[in-house]
């Protein structure tokens, strides 16, 4: 990808702020009024992205409170999906990514090729992607979570949009999915069909749950609705390393993911204390999930479900805290 | 007035004959090849194409700050709209010069938007907004609600200053028109989804990309009408200027720019409405207002606070729609009335409505009650609660019945469709296109026809685009259907016109993302329910042509055939219909674009195809080139879809047809 | 059709060859519509009739070399079917249409070659033109529309005002100065056009069919305006029109066209005299000869038996106004002009004009 793009004079006009390459032309600036923090001691601002789901949103949600309250940073949020989050490294316009699942192809577009973003560590949650089923389904056919039997069940899952085959309603977006390729290596007879949102996968595991009707999809964890409707995931082929190497050829589980956060570079070697907070935070799949169910089911602001978690944890916060 | 039709009817068994025997071939056909050559590409495959459309962002992305285009062009102008977007919101939404809020509180800004459409407008538009904008407050969306104003406002300004000239221009030069109207139709058609990410490149994150983003959405409108306004001035008027011995300028100044000003107006009422409707998927990129709280309620299935805030959009559409109708209106009228004799009068008017505004905004400047609407009156509560409750309702009662409407819609009529499209091998479907474009709108469309083809096909996404057609026309189909019938409805009753219209407004304004979880509940993650998105978002649009040209029938022509003793229906089914064609048909190929711009929403709720691999493109950084390519797929369809039917019409109608 | 005199007594006697200076001469003007026009003019292709030369060349020739002059405070009607080149004719004269070839002199200089603001300003001062839909701003009250041509000349706001309340009186439309277009009949409406192109004090006056869209009653008080207007301001007019009575009644001089060419020209009563050819015969054919032809048209030389002692009329006399002297008349009325006797007329020969039989020369 565009291997021959020439790096310097944007990262040095970058690190410099001023430019000075540029700037005595008169032009203005990409990056020159969004100076990111000061780095001088203090906190100054920090911008954090916030990826559309309810996971993403309690962690921002938790650095961002200790941030102000501990550290005394003005925190910006922006609502960003997260390939126009990865862009804001370059542009200086976003300091850190608190949750991200892969993107190894952004990873290596970034940190490898722009060298605009580093790693900011792990955040402690386990990503799980993979087939699920409504909790019924596995009560009534509990041989149904191996997918050896998922063709013996196919049936189930016809709908009108499957064309005579099992439906396996895949789909957020936003998610890098093998289940094309699965399907064809596994000989399944089964067709992907694309819900094409996380509301429409919700909405239609929710649907399947209450008026038990049969549904097989593509579902990942930690996430808030798990909280609501347990799903149970179907077992595939187990993942060893490598087995997804060639796309083609898949026949194997998804890898659990270890999420992790991505930050700036610039912020990284700002000596902010809030890098410190972010490169610390870490914590559990469960207490995620409790956040997201103070944000998603009782309705609760990100900031006051924040507020709430932090108070009753402040032993986990105190270790993410600077060492100064 | 019945023999309007009898050239039509008389010409039209020969070439019905081949039609038919083209379709009836083609299913033959389809028997025997059903299922070859297809050419379909896989969820996360690439075509070499796709990859090097990937790489074109790359470029910007690298350049940016060394090319001397950003540097000295589109850096200012993002850092011009990025101030003027500031500072629109330190006077309305946000705490600005160091104080907790912004200059003008609510009722300052109520006082001035009231005042502005009692003086545009008329009393009852003044009504009407003060109505409105309390509304937003008791919905507890006041903030928000200016937010979003406040880039609509700006980006609808920067649309005008952009918009009107090139407009005026299109207006007075055809070569320049010939030009810019295709690029027009891709501004219109191309889902914003694609050029969004990209956008961001050239903008950064914040209210410059939203309002760019805006932009390319609002701007056609106002330069289609404006030039359409300016090429309307009657030749005699013209020439009778021009015999006075006019300069260029002074014939565009006095002649041509007063005359157009009415279809100008309309053109801004429907910029504003574009722009508006840009406020929730601006939102993904950060963009300030309701869009935020919708796609934020969307990320837990909130339909009770994605509706309030879709009720608050609505709401600002419908007044702004009203406000700017009643200032076309008084331009109209405005030299009918005897104005001479009422000008110190109006004047006065004029004098103390001002006053009244200018001492609301000091109130509100100074006072705090003035300035934050007041928390207690929190009527949002309760519409989020009896929306979540009818929501809840519908999904659990309503499923039975929706469920075997769906089911009878996909396997009567969308399966069997996407059958012959999307398995027939594709030069098949393409010879087919081009002889039925031939036989039924002529040469030229053919010609369209055939490039078009050749273009899905290079795009790599032949099959998807094919899927994605299906669902398109039968959208259409379904849209025309309500269309004719709620239209004729309209436009034949002033009572069901006023009843039905606010209704159709809520269809158009309401984001596609506050109904989406309602119905992905009743109709399931399928094509069907993209069906049903995309014909609540269109339908409105036909209804409101097909009354209009049912409305415009000459009374004449209806006196005469009720004075025959032609029974309602045969008045309706010989008379306004035919004689409504041209508004027929405007409705119809204004209802296909308006189908196609939902055909990303559509890939968001299950129809995949061409509006997921948009959707995914926007999502997935190694797909999006593919996404790319299917934006411009459904550009390819939109433009082939639109110039073969306007040529078909414009055949079977004869002279008559407009446009 | 019966060619009303009622205004004619009024009119200033008609302009004979010599005593007026020539305002405007037009000479060999050609107007060819069609890709690559300028290649038809002066070559054989020039020769081709129309039919011919729309199917060799797709180009149509809606002028053919015609050439005239029109004297300083003439009526020059130009009269042709529709179809006939008389509308794209005098808008080559402002150049609203640009001519294939040929000259059009004002004053002896030759307008085709003006350009731009040289062309601006011969429209905006010597030249005035009335429409047949009359082309008013229907944004703007009728004292703005007449004072437009003086506004865009750049005359002062209450100069301009003043000059076209002036006009509008004139033209009879006092009391409407605030109204708008839309607010008035047809015939008012044109009245306002015509004020408008007045306003302007041009030298001379186009009319492009202006009364073609009026009903026959405003239109016949329409003529008598111009008639009375002519009579008062004595502008140079050149008056555009598809009706036969229209011409016969304002005309000084009439030019008729057909298919771009010219067939005719001369004075009403030449033309319904002596028709140049079938066309124009069949045209006239249904004029009452009395009410136009002089008796110049049908005297005889006196002959030696002839009694002339009877009474006397002049050779301009219309045949209608003096029939009552000739058949109250024992004797031959002697007709003569400037004191000398050019003929005689008797009952015999108006009665033949009367009874529609011979007349002709």
């Amino acid at each position: 990808m565009a291997a021959t793009r020439k790096y310097g004079p944007r990262v040095l006009a970058l690190v410099t702020g001023a430019g000075l390459l540029l700037s005595g032309c008169g032009g203005a600036k990409v990056g020159e009024s969004q100076a990111a923090s000061d780095g001088k001691g203090g906190c100054g601002t920090v911008n954090l992205a916030i990826n559309p789901w309810v996971g993403y949103e309690a962690n921002a949600a938790v650095i961002a409170y200790v941030a102000e309250k501990n550290l005394g940073c003005t925190v910006v949020k922006k609502d960003l999906k997260e390939e126009v989050a990865w862009q804001g490294f370059g542009t200086g316009e976003v300091d850190a990514i608190v949750e991200n699942w892969g993107h190894d192809d952004l990873k290596k577009k970034y940190m490898d090729e722009q060298k605009t973003a580093v790693s900011g560590g792990v955040t402690g949650n386990k990503g799980v992607i993979g087939w699920f089923v409504p909790p019924w389904m596995a009560e009534k056919y509990p041989d149904i979570t191996d997918w050896k039997n998922l063709n013996k069940y196919a049936d189930l899952f016809k709908t009108s949009e499957s064309g005579g085959k099992g439906q396996l309603l895949d789909g957020d977006p936003s998610f890098v999915t093998n289940d094309e390729a699965l399907v064809k290596n596994l000989d399944l007879n089964f067709k992907v069909v694309y819900a094409g949102s996380e509301a429409a996968l919700i909405t239609a595991f929710r649907q399947a749950e209450k008026t038990k009707t049969p549904l097989l999809g593509y579902f990942y964890d930690p996430q808030w609705f798990m909280s609501e409707v347990k799903l149970v995931k179907v077992n595939l082929p187990e993942y060893t390393e490598g087995c997804d190497a060639d796309a083609e050829k898949i026949a194997c589980d998804y890898p659990v993911y270890d999420l992790d956060k991505i930050v700036s570079k610039k912020f990284a070697g700002s000596g902010s204390p809030a890098y410190q907070l972010i490169k610390n935070f870490t914590w559990t799949n469960d207490d995620q999930n409790l956040v997201a169910k103070y944000i998603s089911e009782d309705k609760m602001s990100p900031e006051d479900a924040a507020a709430k978690w932090v108070n009753d944890n402040p032993g986990k916060v105190k270790a993410w805290l600077p060492s100064s | 007035m019945v023999a309007v039709s009898a050239p039509v009817t008389r010409r039209l068994p020969s070439r019905s004959y081949i039609t038919g025997a083209v379709l009836l071939a083609w299913i033959a056909l389809w028997v025997f090849l059903n299922g070859r050559d297809t050419l379909p590409l896989g969820g996360a495959q690439l075509t070499p194409l796709h990859t090097r459309f990937g790489e074109g962002a790359d470029v910007i992305d690298a350049n940016r700050d060394s090319n001397p285009v950003f540097l000295y062009f589109v850096n200012y102008i993002r850092l011009f709209i990025d101030a003027t977007v500031t500072s629109v919101q330190a006077l309305i939404s946000r705490p600005s010069f160091g104080r907790p809020v912004p200059l003008a509180g609510w009722l300052g800004v109520t006082g001035v938007a009231t005042a502005i459409a009692y003086l545009y407008g008329n009393r009852k538009v003044a009504v009407l907004t003060a109505a409105g904008f309390v509304s937003f407050g008791l919905l507890g969306l006041w903030e928000e609600s200016m937010d979003t104003l406040a880039l609509t406002l700006t980006a609808v300004a920067l649309s005008l200053a952009v918009g009107i000239p090139l407009g005026v221009w299109a207006g007075l030069s055809d070569r320049f028109n010939r030009i810019v109207t295709p690029v027009l139709d891709f501004m219109q058609t191309m889902p914003t989804f694609v050029y969004l990410a990209p956008l961001t490149l050239f903008f950064l994150i914040g209210p410059a990309s939203a309002t760019a983003a805006t932009m390319i959405y609002a701007i056609p409108p106002a330069i289609r009408l404006t030039a359409h306004g300016i090429r309307q001035t009657p030749p005699a008027t013209l020439e009778a200027a021009e015999a006075l011995g006019v300069t260029g300028g002074q014939a565009l100044r006095k002649v041509r720019l007063p005359l157009a000003k009415q279809t100008i107006v309309v053109g801004i009422n429907q910029t504003i409405m574009a722009a508006l409707s840009m406020a929730t998927i601006a939102a993904l990129i950060d963009a300030p207002g309701l869009g935020k709280t919708v796609l934020k309620a969307l990320q837990t299935l909130d339909v009770g606070t994605a509706f309030n805030a879709g009720l608050a959009i609505v709401i600002m559409a419908i007044v702004l729609d009203r406000v700017t109708s009643a200032a076309s209106r008084r331009v109209e009228i405005a030299h009918r009335t005897g104005r001479s004799g009422r000008r110190r009068l109006r004047r006065v008017e004029t004098a103390v409505t001002a006053v009244v505004a200018v001492v609301l905004v000091y109130l509100s400047y100074t006072y705090v009650w003035a300035a934050e609407f007041p928390a207690g009156a929190d009527v949002g509560s309760y519409v989020r609660r009896g929306a979540d409750a009818a929501s809840g309702w519908a999904q659990e009662t309503l499923v039975a019945y929706t469920n075997g409407l769906k089911n009878a819609i996909t396997y009567a009529l969308l399966n069997p469709f996407e059958a012959l499209l999307a398995h027939s091998p594709w030069w098949l479907v393409a010879v087919v296109a081009v002889a039925l474009a031939l036989l039924l709108a002529g040469v030229r469309a053919s010609i369209t026809a055939a490039v078009g083809c050749v273009l899905l096909v290079a795009l790599g996404l032949w099959h998807d685009s094919m899927v994605t057609l299906a669902t398109t026309l039968v959208a259409t189909l379904l849209v025309m259907v309500l269309g004719v019938v709620l239209g004729v409805w309209m436009g034949r009753s002033d009572r069901v016109d006023r009843i039905l219209r606010p209704v159709l407004d809520a269809g158009q304004t309401m984001p596609a993302f506050v109904y989406l979880v309602p119905i992905l509940g009743l109709f399931g993650a399928t094509r069907f329910t993209a069906i049903i998105a995309a014909v609540v978002f269109a339908a409105p649009v036909s209804v409101k042509l097909v009354a209009e040209g049912i409305r415009g029938v000459p009374h004449t022509a209806v006196e005469a055939a009720t004075a025959g003793g032609a029974s309602t229906w045969q008045l309706i089914s010989k008379v306004q219909l035919p004689m409504a064609r041209a508004g027929i048909t405007l409705a119809a190929s204004q209802g296909l674009i308006y189908v196609l711009s939902m055909v990303v929403v559509g890939g968001l709720v299950g129809a995949g195809a061409l509006g997921y691999d948009v959707v995914a493109g926007f999502s997935q950084y190694q797909l999006r080139g593919k996404g790319l390519a299917a934006g411009l797929a459904i550009v390819v369809l939109g433009i082939v879809l639109d110039r073969i039917m306007r040529a078909a019409a414009a055949r079977a109608g004869g002279s008559s047809a407009t446009r | 059709m019966t060619v009303p005199t009622v205004a004619r007594e009024e009119r200033p006697a008609p302009a004979t060859d010599g005593d007026r200076p020539t305002v405007l001469d037009v000479r060999g003007l050609w107007k060819v519509f069609g890709q690559r026009a300028g290649r038809v003019v002066g070559t054989s292709l020039a020769t081709l009739d129309r039919a011919e030369l729309k199917r060799t060349t797709g180009c149509v020739a809606a002028v053919r070399d015609v050439s005239f002059s029109v004297r300083r405070g003439e009526v020059f009607v130009v009269m042709g079917l529709s179809g006939s080149g008389k509308s794209t004719l005098v808008r080559c004269l402002n150049r609203l249409i640009e001519p294939t070839a040929g000259q059009v002199l004002l004053d002896g200089e030759d307008v085709l070659g003006y350009a731009g603001k040289r062309l601006r300003e011969l429209r905006r001062h010597r030249f005035g033109m009335v429409f047949q839909h009359f082309g008013l701003l229907p944004h703007r009250r009728v004292l703005d529309n007449v004072a437009f041509g003086l506004e865009i000349r750049g005359v002062k706001k209450a100069d301009r005002m003043a000059r076209a309340q002036e006009v509008l009186e004139l033209v009879g439309l006092a009391g409407f100065e605030g109204s708008y277009p839309d607010q008035l009949s047809g015939g008012m409406q044109q009245r306002v056009g015509l004020a408008r192109a007045l306003a302007v004090d041009p030298e001379v006056l186009f009319f492009d069919e202006p009364f073609s869209a009026l009903d026959p009653l405003i239109r016949r008080e329409m003529q008598n305006e111009v008639i009375r207007l002519h009579h008062e301001v004595g502008k140079t007019m050149i008056f555009i029109t598809h009706d036969l009575s229209e011409a016969l009644k304002l005309g000084d001089r009439i030019l008729i066209m057909r298919d771009g060419a010219l067939v005719q020209m001369g004075t009403p009563d030449e033309v319904v005299g002596a028709p140049a050819d079938d066309y124009v015969r069949d045209f006239v054919s249904d004029v009452p000869r009395s009410d136009v032809l002089t008796l110049r048209w049908i005297m005889r030389d006196a002959t030696p038996d002839d009694p002339l002692d009877g009474p006397e009329l002049g050779a301009d006399t219309v045949i209608r106004d003096a029939v009552r002297t000739v058949l109250s008349a024992q004797r031959p009325v002697k007709v003569v002009r400037d004191g000398d006797l050019l003929g005689v007329v008797t009952a015999v020969e108006v009665l033949e004009v009367i009874a529609g039989a011979g007349g002709q020369s």
